[in-house]
């Protein structure tokens, strides 16, 4: 494992932020997009040294909105990546991607340059809804992106749905989550909206979806996306058999990846670091300049970390894994918790063969139930030592 | 030194009427501080008192006084709390005293507790003169409070000093009168010593240090002194007088003088406030009165947050009670909030400072159970006892009748909030005796009120109901029979024997309903449902219910940023550490004084 390497690639510009947006991005800064995409090069090319001997699996360029600058830019950079990098041959390379920033021919040139993944960022079918999110596009526009990525050749494609939107009914939803099946992607996320502190919805009186209402989206939402064949095989995520995100799960079982730009966030080695949120610095400084809060994590840090991530996945943590790990089981370090739990039937055990256990010795699973998911930070916290 | 030079003195004055203040300006005046040491408040050095704006320990300041007739004089003038909580710290301070300035407010004139201090002073023998103060406010009615103050104290009052502390104005003819009209000590220096001790603190460095006034004799460096109390001895290894702020040492104090000394005494409880020291060589014959013993009014448990720091409570209540002599507390053990104690205070103002000095003098985190009064029980079998501790009442079939502590109370309202005051007091079991007006626009409210009917959120509700135009004050009357219950709160079906508390039988169902209504609002949603129940005698009286949350969910983690996710469940974890646990339910801390706040919403 420690021979191999995911990059994740920040595109920080948007065309306008979105109200409910919490991430390191700007709808104003595009003037800097020349030199940002200079500094963007240079730290990937100084920073090769350092994974000369890893494998790269998996690619992931997020943002802000990568489909807005000029698909040259973008191209480029995968060439970079290319040159400085060994990349596996089959490589998961995703670019998120905005309706309403992504022509045809951008497509077919991210296409033809190495990408074979696309997340398209569509939320909603609702044009109200929509609007009220802030988005640029509307629900004809995320359809024609949806249709263009198709002719363009991408076979790997997700969308993101959002639940819990202010004045989204539980109908309206599920006409959003109808509309996306419909399109036969292979990957849908289906993220419940949350209100964060300093972004314009936090401010604004909103009329959200109650507690019930958004459960039950979240419920209805796993019982639709089976229906059509979609598992959910994390929190969030959804996916046909075989379209698992693996750059997505590469975070959820602590394997090593390297984010460049600016903000990005590492684990290299049990090490966690991340680079500036500051764009002047970042176009600044060399890559050894730009890193912040480098953490080495304690044996106490990972193992927190081991739990707390791996149970956002459905199967939840391998036992074996926590065994290899860290040289004891997890009942070991966590039996009353775990016990707590199981008998309140928001965590359970599963045997190699995914059946129910009550066995510790036969557990090959230990992941959150059903109901586990809906309070899973509860339980998470009490996983941190 | 010639005691005929020296003036030991005290400011007395309702609270507000700017006692501090002129303190303050007696100091800048002698000149014991340059204008740039003096903070605002200079006699007012403990952070609480700062921030409210009241005094509440006693300390003492010495000053040199050059005064007209040429001679320098020592003035030792001793700061005394205004606030009725701590009518047993004046005395004491008023012990150490020979006179006291009168501090009346030129625009309030006589207040409740101007004559409440007043008459202490009288008591304990002092002489009294009067200052006006804040003559320099536009509605300053200097003549009448001089006309009002001959009426209703009784003292001379028609050459009173017309003052504006705040502003300097007549402080000098102030310091003219302490040796005018202040009396010199009358103590003999030959005779053996005899010092009354009315307060000390402890210093982690060199013990304790105890304030005194000596009567009698000479207290020395190196000499081995005897606290006629406790029969303890020890050798002084420093005395010294008070500098506003420090401590100045000198070689000795004799009579007539106001000091400090340390002996190197590690053990708290040898130095009783009240007190009297004598040498023990030559022992005087007999100790001075000491202060009369104080009765605490108000009971609460205080428990640490972590079980841990039990100890540390106890030390640090050790500590405080050292200077505060009218602390009472006992260990006591709850099922719900494990060890700790059961502590007596003379008033809840006075049980508030006590808590915050404990959390930020001593760094503990508390948690304090509604404060109670003292119940007097009556058994079936003949005996009677006093009952401090709800859950220490026993069967009602073993009860023949309980007693509880009345107050006549007092309340000055500007005429328009007559009403408003007057319902008040009637929901709070209040006899209504008189009203007298004191002026067109004044009048004095009296009622027999029951004492724990006023130590919950009377003050509160007396303020918002009359826009802060009132102000009450009271005194205890004594006990009288009375129709009461406990009342217990039931958490998740389980008794939580802190939340118990007594409550008249015609407010039991009113107060169940409001206390289930707050714990609702207190007690964070649980994974599972949690009844919160209000019972008299088993019966169930009121019921609310925490409903079970749904949803804990950080839906989207994004680009491989765990430091943040993790913060925000790490935030979570300590969220629950600030709580206590009640069988599967977790209280937070500010739940067991929720009974406290049950008027705010009205």
């Amino acid at each position: 494992m420690n021979n191999e390497l995911s990059l994740y690639v920040h595109i920080p510009f948007c065309v306008r932020k979105c109200l409910y947006c919490d991430f390191l991005s700007f709808g104003d800064k595009e003037s800097l997009m020349d030199d940002y995409f200079k500094a963007l090069s240079k730290e990937l090319k100084e920073s090769a040294g350092d994974y000369r001997d890893r494998e790269v699996k998996t690619v992931f360029f997020g943002g802000g909105t990568p489909s807005l600058p000029n698909a040259v830019y973008i191209c480029n950079i995968l060439a970079d990546i290319k040159e400085n990098y060994i990349l596996s041959k089959d490589a998961e390379i995703s670019l998120e991607l905005n309706p309403g920033t992504a022509s045809f021919d951008k497509m077919r040139s991210y296409r033809d340059v190495g990408f074979n993944r696309l997340s398209i960022g569509i939320q909603s079918f609702n044009d109200e809804e929509l609007k009220r999110l802030g988005r640029i596009h509307d629900s004809k526009t995320a359809v024609r992106t949806y249709e263009d990525a198709v002719r363009a050749g991408f076979d790997n494609i997700n969308i993101d749905i959002m639940s819990a939107l202010p004045g989204q009914s539980v109908e309206s939803y599920i006409d959003t989550l109808n509309k996306a099946v419909k399109l036969d992607p292979e990957h849908i996320s289906a993220y419940s909206l949350i209100i964060e502190e300093g972004t314009p919805f936090f401010d604004m009186d909103l009329d959200l979806p109650g507690e019930d209402a958004d459960r039950d989206m979240y419920h209805k939402t796993a019982k639709i996306l089976n229906e059509y064949g979609y598992h959910r095989y994390e929190i969030s995520n959804y996916a046909k058999d075989g379209f698992d995100c693996r750059h997505n799960k590469v975070y959820w079982k602590r394997e090593n990846y390297l984010g460049l730009g600016l903000g990005a966030a590492s684990l290299v080695d049990n090490v966690r670091f991340s680079n500036t949120r500051d764009m002047a610095e970042y176009i600044s400084l060399s890559k050894d300049g730009i890193k912040r809060e480098r953490e080495e994590l304690s044996v106490r840090a990972q193992t927190e970390e081991f739990m707390f991530l791996g149970l956002r996945l459905t199967e939840g943590i391998r036992t074996d894994d926590f065994n290899r790990e860290f040289g004891k089981t997890v009942f070991d370090v966590y039996d009353e918790v775990i016990d707590k739990y199981l008998m309140m039937s928001l965590l359970e055990l599963r045997d190699k063969d995914m059946n129910i256990t009550c066995d510790k010795k036969k557990a090959a699973y230990l992941r959150l139930s059903e109901r586990g998911f809906d309070v899973c930070n509860t339980v998470m916290a009490d996983f941190l030592l | 030194m010639d005691q005929s030079k020296i003036r030991n003195f005290c400011i007395v004055a309702h609270i507000d009427h700017g006692k501090s203040t002129l303190a303050d300006r007696m100091i800048e005046k002698t000149g014991v501080l340059t204008s740039r040491e003096m903070q605002n408040q200079v006699l007012d050095n403990m952070d609480i008192e700062r921030e409210r704006g009241i005094t509440i320990k006693s300390q003492a300041v010495r000053m040199i006084y050059k005064a007209k007739d040429g001679e320098e004089y020592t003035f030792n003038m001793i700061d005394t709390p205004g606030h009725v909580d701590f009518g047993y710290e004046v005395s004491r301070s008023l012990a150490a005293c020979d006179g006291a300035i009168l501090v009346v407010d030129a625009t309030q004139g006589v207040e409740a507790q101007t004559l409440a201090n007043v008459y202490m002073a009288l008591d304990h023998d002092l002489d009294v003169f009067p200052v006006i103060n804040k003559i320099d406010l536009p509605s300053a009615q200097p003549q009448e409070v001089k006309d009002e103050i001959e009426d209703v104290i009784g003292i001379e009052a028609q050459d009173a000093p017309l003052i504006s502390a705040k502003n300097g104005i007549g402080i000098e003819e102030v310091l003219e009168a302490v040796v005018q009209k202040i009396p010199a000590p009358n103590g003999d220096a030959g005779k053996p010593l005899t010092a009354l001790i009315f307060d000390s603190i402890y210093d982690s460095y060199r013990g304790v240090i105890v304030f005194v006034r000596v009567r009698d004799g000479v207290l020395k460096k190196g000499m081995k002194v005897r606290f006629m109390a406790t029969g303890a001895e020890s050798e002084v290894v420093e005395v010294g007088y008070f500098g506003p702020g420090r401590f100045i040492p000198n070689d000795e104090l004799t009579a007539g003088d106001v000091g400090y000394f340390t002996a190197s005494i590690k053990n708290i409880q040898d130095t009783r406030v009240g007190d009297t020291v004598t040498d023990s060589a030559s022992p005087c014959a007999e100790a001075l009165p000491g202060y009369k013993k104080v009765m605490p009014m108000v009971y609460c448990g205080l428990y640490p947050a972590d079980s841990a720091h039990y100890s540390d409570l106890r030390d640090a209540l050790e500590k405080l009670q050292l200077n505060d002599a009218s602390l009472f507390y006992e260990p006591e053990t709850s099922q719900a909030l494990g060890f700790g104690f059961r502590a007596g205070f003379l008033g809840l103002l006075h049980l508030e400072v006590i808590q915050e000095r404990l959390e930020r003098e001593y760094d503990l985190n508390l948690v304090t159970t509604a404060p109670g009064v003292v119940y007097k029980v009556h058994k079936n079998d003949g005996t009677v006892f006093d009952l401090t501790n709800p859950s220490n009442l026993p069967d009602p079939t073993e009860i023949e009748y309980m007693e509880e502590p009345m107050v006549n109370g007092e309340i000055m309202v500007t005429t328009d909030y007559v009403g408003a005051i007057m319902q008040l007091c009637q929901e709070r079991r209040g006899k209504y005796i008189s009203t007298d007006y004191i002026e067109q626009t004044r009048a004095i409210l009296k009622y027999e009120l029951p004492l724990n009917e006023i130590i919950y959120d009377f003050f509160d509700a007396l303020k918002s109901r009359s826009r802060g135009y009132a102000s009450f004050d009271y005194e205890l009357k004594g006990y009288e029979r009375s129709d009461l219950v406990k009342l217990d709160i039931l958490i998740n079906r389980e008794e939580v024997d802190a939340l118990s508390f007594i409550v008249h039988k015609d407010g039991a169902y009113e107060r169940g309903r409001k206390m289930c209504e707050k714990l609702k609002e207190e007690i964070p949603r649980h994974l599972f449902e949690v009844p919160i129940q209000a019972a008299v005698g088993g019966k169930i009286i009121a019921r609310e219910t925490v409903k079970a949350y749904r949803k804990d969910v950080l839906a989207k983690c994004y680009g491989g940023d765990i430091t943040r996710k993790k913060k925000l469940l790490e935030k979570q974890k300590e969220g629950k550490k600030k709580m206590r646990q009640i069988g599967n339910v977790e209280v937070p801390q500010v739940a067991f004084l929720s009974v406290l706040k049950l008027d705010s919403t009205d």
